[in-house]
């Protein structure tokens, strides 16, 4: 508890290899959620024991699928109300995940508990460069104003 | 003795049986037949007695009526002379399954066995629409009519029936009561989907299992398997993620109570919201909602014998007791969390999935109104809300595969709370777990102590 600034975690944790539940890595974190100014992200300090995987295969892959598609990809509802979803939009999914991501980190407070719940839309956006842009319309849940 | 197969005709995952498949129906049929006139329906009776067909439906060759459909398995050395003979008598049929082995084969390669207590071909393995559960209440209760019974409970918002089923053995001897609801929040699919994974346990192992059998003597089980009806309805048809019921406010300009806030347990004092647009909307007064009367005036018409209360929701891996209104403890807190902990420990034991144990308010959030708040203040002493799988991977979407697991693991922590009320309101009875599980219990006890965050 810091006076006049705001509550401060340290945190030891293990993050999962979402793709390889057994590969791990160690990580300490300190998180500051700041006293009163609602608006401010809680500021996040991490260190990492050792190194994340590599993905640059998986990245290509993805990348050089979607940029041969024919037309601009489309998808919604992933996963679907089952909690089912076509392995082929499985990245789409991730990415989706991994953006929430951000935006749940932006919008968080001691007194919020957010996980990504769907994507109810996505669409890519036509560019004329080599970038792939998507929009993402998801869903978050917020575990305590539900 | 017979094994029967279920009638399939989705790739549904059907429940892996653990017996090796001995037996194979290669070139096995199936047929529809409609004796239309008593003499076709007389004939039918006695083929199926003499020929020791396998009738499907109805369940008894005096059944058999004529203008009503009949299906049957055909052992396939039988299928020409039973064909011939239908046409003899100008009985008409239809082939459903042409290979019943190959049929097996294809939805699951270890073959499975659904028994005569459950109804042939329900699919507890996948998300069922509320049509469908109110068909399998009523295949369930006819089924099984000795032992269970529908009783209705009241009118949802949108005028649907509200039941439960009543598990019960026949006896002299006073009873007492065990009560489970699930679905009281829409979107929580697995919720439903384990009171119905529930049921069929109980009902199919009844026989074989004397834990059951000494439960049933001295308790009976209520159980709804959904509560919030309407919400759930609205989850499958237009969103997903509905979570309250459907009563209109403002106008019909805002719809949706929460009804686990709606109780009339410190009822909109903390953790809700007086706007009608939130997921939390407490109501326009405690038990506002007919959900919540109807459920409400049941247990308190019973809550002298109703011992447990147990509440079933999702997500999160929680096994939680009283209160959410407040971090004071109830009065038999102690008892209430050391049996959720030996729950949750018999439930890890199955697949390793961690559960929470505690009070509401201190491991999760605050909340007024709930209804394991209110079953607890109106005296029942076993009171829990457990949330089912996951922890947010999925969430309320938790895909179907993963629906055999939970309940099986959550089966486990349900039936150490029955178990343990058991001994505790009827002692002197037969004895308890096996001291395999009970060792268990304490390992994973102290695993669970020295792992504690």
């Amino acid at each position: 508890d810091l006076d006049d600034v705001g509550h401060k975690y340290s945190l030891e944790l293990v993050l999962e290899d979402i793709l390889d539940r057994d590969t791990t890595v160690n990580c300490t974190a300190e998180v500051l959620y700041h006293l009163g100014n609602k608006n401010l992200a809680p500021a996040v300090q991490f260190t990492l024991e050792g190194d994340l995987k590599n993905t640059d295969e998986a990245d290509n892959t993805f990348y050089n699928q979607i940029r041969s598609l024919e037309k601009e990809l489309v998808a919604e509802n992933i996963p679907d109300s089952h909690g089912n979803m076509p392995p082929a939009l499985e990245p789409i999914h991730l990415l989706g995940w991994v953006a929430s991501g951000y935006v749940i980190w932006q919008n968080s407070t001691e007194n919020t508990h957010f996980h990504p719940a769907q994507i109810k839309h996505v669409k890519q956006v036509k560019r004329s460069d080599e970038y792939l842009e998507f929009d993402y319309m998801i869903l978050l849940h917020e575990m305590v104003s539900q | 003795m017979w094994l029967f197969l279920g009638i399939t005709f989705s790739l549904g995952m059907l429940i892996p049986g653990n017996l090796s498949w001995k037996l194979r129906y290669d070139g096995d049929q199936v047929l529809r037949v409609v004796p239309e006139t008593l003499q076709q329906a007389q004939h039918l009776q006695h083929l199926c007695s003499t020929l020791l067909l396998d009738l499907w439906k109805p369940l008894l060759p005096a059944d058999i009526r004529a203008g009503e459909d009949l299906q049957m398995r055909v052992p396939a050395p039988l299928v020409q002379e039973l064909k011939a003979s239908l046409d003899q008598h100008f009985i008409a049929y239809k082939v459903l399954i042409p290979d019943v082995q190959e049929l097996v084969e294809q939805s699951m390669p270890g073959g499975r066995s659904s028994y005569r207590q459950v109804p042939q071909g329900y699919v507890y393995t996948q998300y069922h629409p509320m049509k469908e559960i109110y068909e399998w209440m009523g295949q369930i209760q006819r089924s099984n009519s000795e032992l269970v019974t529908l009783q209705e409970l009241g009118m949802t918002v949108e005028n649907r029936t509200m039941s439960y089923l009543q598990i019960s053995q026949p006896s002299n001897k006073p009873k007492k009561i065990i009560w489970m609801d699930c679905g009281i929040h829409a979107r929580e699919w697995i919720s439903p989907a384990f009171c119905q994974w529930f049921v069929k346990e109980i009902l199919q192992n009844y026989k074989s299992d004397p834990k059951i059998r000494r439960l049933l003597e001295n308790w009976d089980l209520y159980i709804l398997p959904v509560l919030n009806i309407d919400g759930y309805i609205y989850s499958w048809e237009k969103d997903r993620f509905w979570r309250k019921n459907r009563s209109p406010h403002q106008h019909g300009t805002c719809y949706g109570t929460d009804l686990n806030r709606n109780f009339n347990s410190s009822w909109g004092s903390v953790g809700v919201s007086y706007n009608c647009s939130s997921d939390i909307f407490c109501g326009s007064g405690p038990e506002s909602e007919p959900e919540t009367r109807a459920v409400a005036h049941f247990i308190e018409r019973k809550k002298s014998d109703i011992l447990c209360y147990l509440t079933i929701h999702s997500y999160g891996q929680y096994i939680l007791t009283p209160y959410g209104s407040t971090t004071t403890p109830p009065s038999n807190s102690e008892e209430l969390i050391h049996v959720a902990e030996k729950a949750a420990a018999a439930l890890m034991g199955k697949y390793g999935t961690r559960y929470k144990v505690g009070s509401t308010s201190l491991l999760l959030y605050s909340n007024s109104g709930s209804s394991r708040d209110w079953a607890h203040r109106i005296g029942i002493p076993f009171t829990y809300t457990f949330e089912l799988r996951d922890t947010g991977t999925h969430g309320f979407a938790l895909p179907p595969d993963q629906i055999q697991p939970t309940c099986e693991e959550t089966m486990l922590a349900v039936t150490t709370i029955m178990d343990y009320v058991d001994q505790k309101y009827f002692p002197g009875g037969a004895v308890k777990l096996t001291s395999g599980s009970l060792g268990l219990s304490l390992c994973l006890g102290v695993v669970l102590a020295s792992t504690v965050a």
